[in-house]
């Protein structure tokens, strides 16, 4: 019985147990997903995320040993991003007949996120560095961190806030559309793309194909333009 | 399979070479995103070929994000006194961001099929 503190002190710094407890977590959200009829408010990120950093906390492990293992499901984001060629290869008549809505789209969804996300936490009373770590918050990870940091914003607050919004487009995308009726799957997933980013493309792949191929395209576009758009925008208004 | 993740692996180095040689702020990712597609646009059956790996790996997209998502849960404390007005910050500018966005494609695509 005594040399289990010394297997606890193995397992708690090899990259095994906690790649195996991110996949369970992971299981654990989607079953639940999946058990609540795949409703948008049971996200299986978000249930994983908070079993996961609950674990975290009870057993004291700190992150950087957590991603030691989990790194792995990490790494796989860049080749999942590559991948999205596929969908958009498969949908490129609907693409190509799209275009001009797209553009329209993106500039309108673009502005929209970054201009009232500031002018509301500037009326709130937010200022300063945090207000400039809002501003990329709707593209994905590696984008905002380089815009963030070039516009003069905290790159570790950019970071939750890009998650923070990635999780809440998932999650109320599809009654907010359904409320506004509109069931264009095109519409749907190139909006989510360009509001939240890599997470909002994961919900938009749960829903419908083509959906997912416009949110890969909206999420992809949104990223070239906020990198633009945003120091532009700082120097005008900020 | 493992052919076909090495071609997808292949992409992104390509694309990460091609991002950090010429210092774009394009991750390298979406730049091999965009080769990729055009390799299958040269060569449909490259695309055939590959469809069930790539449908595989984004089937679990989700998954993917939940490494980075524990991070976030120990720096909420980062939003500080400001925590709530941004948090109402990011819940409202998203939702109208994906109203406004999805209403412009929804009118313009009418406006488009009314005129042709």
């Amino acid at each position: 019985m005594n040399r289990l503190p010394q297997v606890w002190t193995y397992l708690a710094q090899e990259p095994l147990l906690w790649l195996t407890v991110t996949l369970f977590a992971y299981a654990i959200g989607d079953a639940l997903f999946n058990a609540a009829g795949r409703r948008p408010w049971v996200n299986p990120v978000l249930i994983a995320m908070v079993l996961l950093a609950g674990l975290l906390w009870v057993t004291r492990v700190p992150y950087e040993t957590y991603f030691e293992g989990a790194k792995f499901v990490h790494f796989m984001l860049g080749p999942a991003t590559v991948a999205l060629a596929a969908p958009l290869y498969g949908n490129l008549d609907k693409v190509k007949k799209s275009a001009l809505p797209m553009l329209a789209a993106l500039v309108a969804g673009s502005i929209t996120a970054m201009v009232s996300a500031v002018a509301i936490a500037y009326a709130l009373g937010v200022r300063g560095e945090v207000l400039l770590s809002i501003v990329p918050k709707s593209v994905t990870a590696p984008v905002a961190l380089g815009i963030s940091e070039s516009i003069g914003g905290s790159m570790t607050l950019t970071a939750v806030l890009v998650i923070l919004t990635g999780i809440m487009g998932a999650v109320m995308a599809t009654p907010l559309l359904n409320l506004l009726r509109i069931t264009d799957w095109r519409a749907r997933g190139f909006a989510v793309g360009v509001a939240s980013h890599g997470i909002g493309t994961a919900r938009a792949f749960q829903v419908n194909e083509t959906a997912g191929a416009f949110a890969g395209i909206g999420m992809g576009m949104n990223a070239v333009l906020t990198a633009i758009l945003a120091p532009i925008l700082v120097r005008w208004f900020l | 399979m493992i052919l076909h993740l090495a071609v997808l692996l292949a992409f992104q180095l390509i694309g990460e070479t091609i991002s950090r040689g010429l210092g774009l702020s394009l991750p390298g990712p979406v730049i091999g995103m965009v080769l990729l597609l055009g390799l299958f646009m040269a060569v449909p059956k490259a695309a055939a070929a590959i469809q069930p790996t790539a449908q595989g790996l984004l089937s679990h997209l989700s998954l993917l994000f939940v490494p980075a998502g524990v991070g976030i849960v120990g720096h909420l404390n980062w939003l500080g006194a400001d925590g709530l007005p941004i948090l109402l910050a990011l819940a409202v500018s998203t939702a109208l961001a994906i109203a406004i966005g999805a209403l412009v494609f929804v009118g313009l695509s009418r406006v488009m099929a009314a005129r042709e």
